[in-house]
């Protein structure tokens, strides 16, 4: 494949996973940070989003960390799954 | 946000210029396209639910208000949520 094409693909492909993210988080923050919608964001909303998104991260990592470990001593998910 | 009307499908095709440049330019537009599809769609639902009641034979003043403010909270929101990804994309790599 033309090497131009490759990079282009591979730079959009990480831009629209950042994109795509920024709409699910947006989405799940939102339940969770606005109340009803006023004239501005005000900075208690703000710091709730800007926490969301940090705290959505960890958990993300905090998922894949502990599978690692749990794969580790009990073997594959499905196994730890069946009961 | 990139102009979303124009029809791309007939000229290149016709002409050969189906160039990597060309072709790159066309998803662009069409990737630009989908994420403003998506958060529209994720707006729609949003204020739909924040803004609209028991839903009456027409949107009034009051929820046609409500529905302007939201998009706007939305936005501010889609933009906040960006920036402290991005910052915090780049404290992960930093650490790296």
């Amino acid at each position: 494949m033309d090497p131009q094409l490759q990079q282009f693909i591979e730079v959009e492909s990480q831009k629209q996973r950042f994109q795509q993210l920024v709409h699910q988080m947006t989405d799940v923050c939102w339940e969770k940070c606005m109340d009803k919608p006023g004239p501005k964001l005000d900075s208690r909303t703000e710091t709730c989003f800007v926490n969301c998104v940090e705290r959505f991260i960890d958990t993300s990592q905090f998922i894949l960390n502990r599978l690692e470990q749990t794969q580790r001593g009990r073997g594959s998910l499905t196994e730890s799954m069946s009961d | 946000m990139d102009s979303f009307g124009s029809d791309f499908s007939s000229g290149a095709a016709e002409s050969g210029k189906m160039d990597p440049g060309t072709i790159m330019e066309q998803v662009k537009v069409q990737i630009a396209v989908a994420n403003a599809q998506e958060l529209l769609q994720r707006m729609t639902d949003k204020c739909f639910k924040k803004c609209v009641g028991k839903p009456g034979g027409s949107l009034d003043n009051s929820e046609q208000k409500c529905i302007a403010m939201c998009m706007d909270r939305y936005m501010d929101a889609w933009n906040t949520v960006s920036r402290a990804y991005n910052s915090r994309l780049q404290r992960e790599r930093a650490r790296i």
